[in-house]
């Protein structure tokens, strides 16, 4: 794709710590435009974060292998390192987590921290113009008696407060990316929503391309222009929200997306099911990895991998059955 | 509560207290306390599925350790059958055998070094049921909530995924023949294509063993599915009480109405616009006076930071902690008082 | 009960998964044959040393080793070296590992007890083993073993009393920590004990940990006793002790330093034996997956 602030080419990213390789990321490609919003959805050892942190480089060196590409506004992240590594994360792009009581730094007071980043990656900004901007920054994202809050630990703050302080810090720098990695999961669900809507104000005024790591297809749907579905490894059905939403393709989608249990109770009916459990990613079936739990597996699904099947409009799913499943 | 048409309830629990002592003197002395539970009354009827829902600190989980009475209640009572919990009548023993809980946490909540056989027999055993009765059950029930025993009887929890896990924390619950399972967020920490599985496993064997659950959960749509009735708290207090539709088609509470909110439409065209409502849950150490939603509701007016409501009916079934649904209470919007 | 149609497949139990991970970690195990080689010498000695470790030859003192029939040298009053050390070994592996059993049997009841009951109970013990902790072990050792004067038995309950202070604090907080984890809340719901949980639930998963700490004492509790007999508070001449040789040697240190190093030598691999295959034993016994 043209024009685009970040684009992954065939990531594979591999833990060899253990006795067997685990093949966390199986080959994923995809592209952002500026301003663009991806919501990267799967369950637990499917591979999202892993993909996340590989973007920022965030995983141990001597234990994990990675192949592919990833160009972020023209920086090749891959041939990063030391000094130039530093500077790319937070100034380029920058990361918000699900707990922000490890990205924060419990001894130093919020507003030291913001400071500190913006005078690292901007050399020659005065300690008072920092500090100007951190308080422009929680006043963007809302904190209360932001002067006062500024000086605050974080664990004087509640959850949410935390977590738009984080969201703060990680602006400090105009980054071009915004990787958030599960961000309101730990979040009361009236919390959680002011936060996605906070992230969404901010994404739109501020024209940040954003991945949107969650487990939560309610989620996606809030804040994302495209959802990537992943299964052990690979990106197995990517559209547009309103395509995959609505006329999903893959069956591991379309399972997903029956399973909520939406709407209450279907007059005392069973909750249609996926049946079976993830795989185990230190030893991976040749072909389809969801074809063990597919009602729709064939013999033909276990030789090899599919390939990525295009429907228009950018909606492509991987599964040999496309055509047939409606 | 005022239950007179609704027949005997199975387990009754009247005006539960528990506070956390947090802050201590020189002396030893308590100072501050947090107030976990702060008058929880309800009822569990036979047969029913009550749903617990509230947000991270509202008591939820407290209550249903304070049931079991796996910490002790600061004050209250509960009745099972009509009798009170730890008398002579019902000696603890005996009331933890009828009443099982099943934990968020399923790596936590088995012993590591046991094997998943050894887990389940260990209740009945300490009820003085035969090692070889105990093991017959235990893989019964291991069948029963699919898990080969053949190719699980052996296993330690190690060994096994979050999903089997919780399947083997069911079992071990049930091996007690109880009558009533207490799910503290039983299936909140599994893969949503897991959650499903699990959640039509408790429904099936609801229906097979006659058994009243209190299913306590953060997720609304899941409560939904599961309940019969719904009860919603807020710091430690029981805000609305109903049967599962008429709440969430008709919730009083403002705090009821703002989680309801708070729900995600999975509609790219619906997507929500304002937030129902602002900042965070107060600290429980030191609640607000009053109501203790006051501080975050947006119908709150004087009197609510002076008196804290009582749970009174609504309509039949539907009770609700609201001055503005309390007669006379001095609420602009309460109905007048009745002549 | 009907006959099943098949065998229940069993997993490998915990201390077999254990004990096959630490034949895998070739360090440890190392470790774990210089110790059982120690161990085989010390109740040997008899057999295996070349001559009688008291018999001392007036001529032929303070030897270097490589000396023709004394491999590793003569001691101050001409007795063999290397049956001395061998010999030596009987007391010096006594002394590291019976304290830190005793001391194990009585700090991890402390400590468990404590652990478990909380509250008052855990206040007023773990208080009182606080007392003993404040001092350091070399000057509660020395201090313990001076007031029940010398001797091999007094040297014995001198570092027992040393070594359940910090038993007792390692049992208490690991206790402490299984006490509230969910199995042992379901178990309490299940309508168990107390004493039934604490041997079924808590037991099972502490005493590994409390026992892997105790072996880690062993070198402690060795040195110490050296330290005690170099002093002249634990064993008395002529026994043959590692300590006490270092301690009746010392005067030759700057005539045959070699041969005063041996006994130090000895204890120093028999340490760092001891430690390495304790550390192989910790991780070997911290299975996750």
């Amino acid at each position: 794709m043209t024009g685009s602030i970040l684009e992954i080419r065939d990531l594979r990213v591999a833990f060899t710590g253990a006795a067997k390789p685990v093949r966390a990321v199986d080959g994923v490609d995809l592209a952002l435009v500026p301003g663009e919003v991806v919501a990267l959805l799967g369950e637990s050892g499917s591979g999202k974060s892993v993909t996340l942190r590989s973007i920022l480089r965030l995983h141990p060196e001597n234990k994990t292998r990675i192949e592919g590409s990833i160009v972020a506004a023209g920086i090749d992240v891959m041939a990063l390192s030391g000094a130039a590594l530093a500077d790319f994360r937070g100034k380029t792009v920058s990361m918000i987590f699900q707990e922000p009581m490890l990205a924060l730094d419990p001894v130093y007071t919020l507003g030291a921290q913001i400071t500190e980043a913006i005078r690292k990656h901007e050399s020659g900004v005065s300690a008072d113009a920092a500090r100007k901007r951190a308080l422009g920054l929680f006043e963007r994202v809302r904190i209360p008696s932001p002067e006062r809050r500024l000086d605050s630990y974080p664990h004087e703050l509640s959850g949410g407060m935390r977590q738009r302080a984080m969201i703060a810090l990680a602006l400090a720098c105009n980054p071009k990316v915004l990787l958030a990695d599960e961000p309101t999961t730990a979040l009361d669900a009236t919390v959680q929503v002011q936060i996605l809507l906070l992230l969404r104000e901010l994404q739109r005024e501020l024209d940040l391309a954003m991945i949107f790591v969650t487990h939560d297809i309610g989620v996606g749907v809030e804040v994302a222009d495209r959802i990537a579905v992943m299964y052990a490894g690979r990106i197995v059905e990517i559209g547009a929200v309103r395509d995959v939403i609505r006329a999903p393709r893959h069956p591991y989608t379309i399972g997903l997306l029956s399973t909520r249990a939406q709407g209450g109770r279907l007059s005392g009916k069973r909750l249609p099911t996926i049946t079976g459990s993830p795989p185990d990613l230190a030893s991976l079936p040749p072909g389809c990895a969801f074809a063990p739990r597919c009602s729709s597996a064939t013999s033909a699904c276990l030789e090899a991998a599919p390939a990525a099947v295009e429907l228009g409009h950018g909606h492509a799913v991987r599964c040999i059955h496309t055509a047939a499943v409606a | 509560m005022k239950d007179e048409n609704a027949s005997a309830p199975l387990l009754q629990v009247r005006g539960l207290v528990k506070h956390f002592p947090v802050k201590k003197n020189l002396l030893g002395r308590t100072t501050s306390f947090v107030s976990a539970v702060d008058g929880v009354d309800f009822d569990l009827r036979q047969g029913e599925t009550l749903g617990v829902v509230g947000e991270s600190g509202c008591g939820k989980s407290t209550t249903a350790r304070l049931l079991l009475h796996l910490i002790e209640p600061t004050a209250g009572t509960i009745r099972f059958g009509g009798r009170t919990v730890g008398s002579v009548a019902l000696p603890l023993k005996e009331f933890r055998r009828q009443v099982q809980m099943v934990f968020q946490d399923s790596y936590a909540s088995l012993n590591p070094r046991l094997t998943v056989e050894e887990s389940i027999v260990f209740g009945p055993m300490v009820h003085g049921i035969a090692r070889h009765v105990a093991q017959a059950r235990a893989h019964a029930l291991l069948e029963r909530v699919g898990l080969d025993p053949v190719r699980f009887a052996g296993r330690f929890t190690h060994e096994l995924s979050g999903g089997q896990r919780q399947r083997v924390n069911i079992a071990r619950a049930l091996a007690l023949q109880p009558r009533v399972l207490v799910l503290d967020e039983a299936v909140s920490a599994l893969d949503k294509s897991v959650e499903a599985q699990v959640l039509n496993l408790l429904l099936d064997l609801k229906g097979e063993f006659g058994l009243t659950y209190l299913f306590i959960s953060h997720d609304l749509e899941v409560v939904r599915f599961m309940a019969d009735r719904v009860l919603v708290m807020y710091l430690g207090r029981v805000a609305e009480l109903a049967p599962t539709e008429d709440l969430y088609t008709g919730s009083r509470h403002p705090y009821t109405s703002a989680l309801l909110g708070s729900l995600l439409s999975m509609d790219p065209d619906r997507r929500t616009v304002a937030a129902p409502i602002s900042g965070d849950p107060p600290n429980p150490i030191d609640p607000p006076a009053g109501c203790r939603f006051h501080t975050r509701c947006a119908s709150a007016q004087a009197v609510c930071a002076k008196g804290a409501p009582g749970l009174a009916a609504h309509s039949r079934e539907h009770w609700v902690a609201c001055h503005m649904f309390d007669a006379g209470s001095g609420h602009g919007s309460a109905p007048a008082k009745a002549a | 009960m009907p006959e099943r149609a098949q065998e229940i497949l069993r997993s490998p139990g915990y201390w077999v998964t254990v004990w096959r991970r630490f034949l895998r970690d070739p360090v440890a195990l190392l470790a774990a044959l210089v110790v059982l080689g120690l161990i085989l010498m010390a109740v040997f000695a008899p057999w295996i040393a070349p001559q009688d470790p008291f018999q001392g030859m007036s001529l032929q003192r303070l030897k270097p080793p490589g000396t023709e029939g004394y491999p590793l040298g003569t001691d101050e009053l001409g007795r063999d070296m290397l049956s001395r050390l061998i010999h030596g070994a009987r007391i010096s592996l006594f002394m590291g590992i019976v304290p830190v059993l005793c001391a194990l049997a009585i700090g991890a009841a402390i400590g468990v007890v404590a652990g478990y009951s909380g509250g008052w109970t855990n206040t007023l013990l773990m208080r009182t083993v606080d007392v003993f902790f404040a001092f350091p072990s070399v000057l509660l050792a020395v201090a313990l073993a001076g007031a029940l004067g010398p001797g091999l038995f007094n040297g014995l309950i001198a570092l027992t009393l040393v070594f359940i202070p910090p038993i007792a604090r390692v049992a208490e907080s690991v206790t402490t920590g299984v006490r509230t984890r969910d199995y042992v809340e379901a178990a309490k719901a299940s309508g168990a004990g107390a004493l039934l949980i604490i041997r079924k639930h808590v037991l099972g998963n502490v005493l590994g940990p409390i026992f892997v700490y105790a072996m880690s004492l062993i070198a402690v509790s060795m040195i110490l006793a050296a330290g005690l007999s170099f002093l002249g508070l634990g064993v008395k001449p002529p026994q043959p002790d590692w300590g006490l040789m270092l301690n009746t040697l010392r005067t030759a240190m700057y005539t045959q330093p070699l041969l005063c190093a041996l006994p130090g030598v000895m204890i120093f691999i028999t340490s760092i034996a001891f430690n390495l295959m304790t550390d192989g034993l910790r991780s070997a016994m911290d299975i996750k997956t």
